[in-house]
This record gives structure tokens, sequence and C-alpha cells, in this order.
């Protein structure tokens, strides 16, 4: 079983042609025929309707021979230079102290018809397009792009196309790569500010090229302001909420100092999943009411009430409240039209 | 002429006639005996959609020594292939290093959004396969099935 690691996550890796792969019979996919799937660690926050996306690229070397694609809820209105410990001080903030050091360590290592390209840009040595388009549109401009899409791409892409046409596509530039000196393993942070009404975070791009058995492990952090509501609830085998509480005032203090993170308020809610799971299972999103009522099944990429929405105690207390008051108003309403039926003078025939 | 004779003339031709008949007969013979060995060459057009990395249809059913002329049409984005052959053919191509096919009897590469042909002649009995073999596409489920009846 081949076992493809992901420190923390949402995104699909794929090959971009580079100098000279070995080519299959049909050479699509470079090298040694698989999808490398390489490390990043991503952070959804979602704060008065905007969703802040913090990411990270690791450079593979090659001559920048890999690239990524991620869909993203909404089109952003900024596209910046990530800041320099977020992602890693959340992981810290849920590892244990005593395999802390380890675990860092690895991290560190890891650290329409046609589509329209709404932002390009490059952030250090990253390519970076967003794209609008429809799943066919987005791979022909990948392929065009020099990106190698795996067989599964045309299915992911239109899963994801059918929910929002937007689509980011990163790729380190070689020469850039090689006139800043990037080494292999470093990571290149991205920040993007997307309005949406609510996050959805997408994990299926994670098996994106993998084998049905590949166990894809990744850990995602969500942001919000109080309590959400989500869809899967993370009680699925292979998707596991490992933490959900308010988040720690040292955690938040620490992410606001860091380099583009001043939005950060100082009360946010902290949920903490692990992923577990082979390629073949992780076939939805997680879907988010940071309202903390109604996810939908249609935003976690799943048939319409397949899964039921669990809502948080947040929301169960609020349904409660409504739930009363609307009793209340009835009884009150019956009680009115009961006494006004009493004081009725009676009827003479 | 009398009518003796003209009779006498027509009795001369039984013999004639008798011998083209015989002959006639034989050469049928012949011809239903080569036909048993080799069926008669049935000419059909395929038509096979690409769409996410599968074919559709992915099975059909031809007599044997049907000559099928497949006209695939790839939706997808990405570029595929149809290698239509037994299992070593496919075993051949699945671990081959030619990238791109031309149209040749029973191969040829289909670029995204594109459309090709080719052809092949069913001429043994059982069951052929037809796949693509960009690398990770037969894993993937990229292929199918003919099952050629005698």
């Amino acid at each position: 079983m081949r076992r493809a690691c992901v420190a923390v996550v949402v995104v699909g890796v794929l090959t971009v042609a580079g100098a000279g792969p070995a080519l299959a019979c049909g050479g699509l996919i470079g090298r040694n025929g698989a999808v490398n799937l390489a490390r990043t660690t991503t952070l959804a926050a979602y704060k008065s309707g905007v969703e802040h996306y913090v990411t990270a690229f690791q450079f593979n070397g090659a001559g920048g021979e890999f690239g990524s694609i991620v869909p993203l809820p909404g089109v952003p209105t900024n596209v910046e230079r990530g800041g320099d410990w977020t992602l890693q001080r959340l992981v810290r903030e849920v590892t244990p102290a005593e395999t802390q050091s380890g675990r860092l360590d690895t991290l560190s290592a890891a650290a329409p018809a046609s589509a329209r390209v709404l932002i390009d840009t490059r952030i250090d040595a990253l390519d970076i397009t967003v794209l609008e388009g429809g799943g066919k549109a987005v791979g022909d401009w990948a392929r065009e792009h020099g990106f190698l899409l795996p067989p599964d791409s045309p299915e992911v892409l239109d899963f994801y196309a059918t929910r929002s046409p937007i689509f980011m596509a990163a790729r380190f530039n070689g020469a850039a790569a090689a006139a800043r000196r990037t080494a292999i393993g470093d990571g290149t942070p991205i920040h993007l500010t997307i309005p949406t009404p609510n996050p959805w975070v997408p994990l299926r791009i994670l098996g994106l090229g993998q084998a049905p058995d590949a166990v894809i492990q990744a850990d995602l952090f969500l942001l919000t302001e109080r309590q959400p509501a989500l869809l899967p609830s993370g009680n699925n085998a292979g998707f596991e909420l490992d933490r959900s509480e308010n988040a720690s005032a040292s955690l938040l203090a620490d992410l606001r100092a860091d380099k583009g993170m001043e939005w950060m308020p100082a009360s946010m809610w902290l949920s903490h999943f692990k992923i577990d799971s082979p390629a073949r299972e992780l076939k939805y999103d997680l879907a988010v009411d940071a309202s903390g009522f109604s996810p939908s099944p249609r935003a976690a990429g799943l048939p319409a009430a397949l899964l039921p929405p669990v809502v948080s105690k947040t929301s169960v207390d609020g349904l409660l409240v409504v739930s009363l008051f609307v009793g209340a108003g009835v009884l009150l309403m019956g009680a009115y039209l009961v006494g006004r039926s009493g004081r009725r003078p009676p009827l003479h025939t | 002429m009398s009518a003796s004779s003209a009779n006498a003339r027509r009795m001369n031709r039984w013999p004639a006639a008798v011998a083209m008949v015989i002959v006639a007969a034989g050469a049928v013979g012949c011809v239903r005996s080569e036909a048993a060995e080799r069926p008669p060459r049935r000419d059909r057009t395929v038509e096979l959609r690409i769409h996410h990395s599968h074919f559709f249809p992915d099975h059909l059913s031809v007599p044997m020594g049907t000559h099928v002329r497949f006209v695939v049409r790839n939706d997808d984005p990405i570029d595929h292939e149809l290698i239509v052959g037994d299992a070593s053919v496919q075993l051949r191509h699945e671990k081959g290093t030619e990238a791109w096919h031309p149209p040749r009897p029973g191969e040829v590469s289909v670029a995204a959004g594109t459309l090709a042909t080719t052809t092949f002649t069913f001429s043994t009995p059982g069951t052929t396969e037809f796949a693509c073999h960009a690398p990770g596409h037969y894993a993937y489920g990229m292929r199918g099935e003919v099952t050629v009846s005698r």
C-alpha cells in the first residue's frame, strides 16, 4: 500500500512537465509514473464573511517539476505571502509537548468555454494563477501550461467546478527558485483572502492521482468566530474531529503577531481534524456553516441528505431558544383566541 | 425442321446440361467450404466516448470476422489512447515507451477534446480487451471488453 503522507492540507499535486521525464507508453506523468504528493500545510479561518486561507507549497526541485491545483470557494480579493510561523504554530498547538520537536522537524522539512485568468502573480519563486472556468476549461488550461494531469483529474475537476468555478494553480518557477537559491524542502506560505458566505474545505483533492489504497494523512485546522456546524461531523472513520474548543489566547496572540495576520480576533473557535483515510473513501469535502446551523451537503460534495448535518451544541441551544419562542407565541395566541371566544356574546337567534 | 429432329437435338443437350449442373454444384460447394474456414467479413462502426477517463460503452459484442472501425471521441481535458488487442498486446503497451501512437490498426492516440479513428478485425473468438495505457489510466479502470462470438 502506498502511503501518501501530508501534514496539513488541501492541495492536489499534479506533475508538471519538467526536464525530460521518462515517459511510459502514452506518457503523461513524469519520472516514475506516479504522482508525488508534496507536503502542504493549510489553515482555513473564517471571520466576518471572509475566509483567510493560508497554505504552504514545498519546493521539490527538478526545476519546478511539481505543481498544484486547489479548488477555492470564491474569488480571492488578495493573494499575498503568508506569515512565517502561522502553520507551524497551529501544529504546535495540537501536538503533545513530548513529541513536538520531532513533529516540527518533519514540518519544517515540508514545509466558461475556456478558463479565465483572474489573478496571475508570483510569490517568491511560486507562480500563482487564479482561474475561473469549468472543470474541462481548467483542465485544458492546466494541460496547455504544462501540468500533467492524472487520470482522475477530469472527474475531480468537474466535481469541484459544479460548486465553484474558481481554482488556484501553483507551480514553482525553476529559474526564480534557482535565483533565490530555494532549497528542496523549502516551503512558501501563501495567504488568500476570499469573501464567501460559508467556507468549505476541499478534502477530496488530497487523493488526486493517488491509488485507491493509498492512505491520505492530513491535519486540517479551522478557525471560526463561534463553534461551527460541520458536515461531515468528524465522527467518520478516517476523518476525526480531534479538537473542538475555544482557541487559546496564546495561540491567537501568536498568530496575530505573524505577518499578514493582524486580522486575527481575540476570540476564535478552533477545530482540528485528523484525516487518515484510503483515497478511495475520501470522496467528500468539509462543509462549514459558520453560524452553527446547517452545513450544506452540496458544499460537502455529497448527494443531498446522504449524511445528516451535525449541529453544534451552540446550534442546538439556538434551535431550542427559537423553538421555545415559537411555542410560547403559539400558546399566547391560543390563550388570546380562547379569551376572545370566551368574551364573545352568545348568539341570539 | 421436323419435330423429330428437334426432339433429337434436345435429347443431345441433356448430358451437357447435367455436366454444367454438376460443375456449378461443385463450385458452390467449394465456396461454402472456404466460407466455413474463413467467415465473411462484416464491417461495423463503433463510436466510443471517453469521459472521466472511462470508455462508454465499455463492453461490445461482435461476431468473429467483424472489421470494426472505432470512432473515439475524447471529452476529457487530458490525452488518452485506444489500444485493442489480447492480454499480451495490453501488457506490451502498459510497459511500453511510445508516448504517442499514430493511427494504425488497433491503436490510436486521442488528444484532449478531439476525435480519432482506428480499425480492428476480430478474427479470434473469445474476449478481446481495449484500453488506455497512458500512465495510471489502465489501473484507474480505463478499459473495456469485446466479446467475439463464433
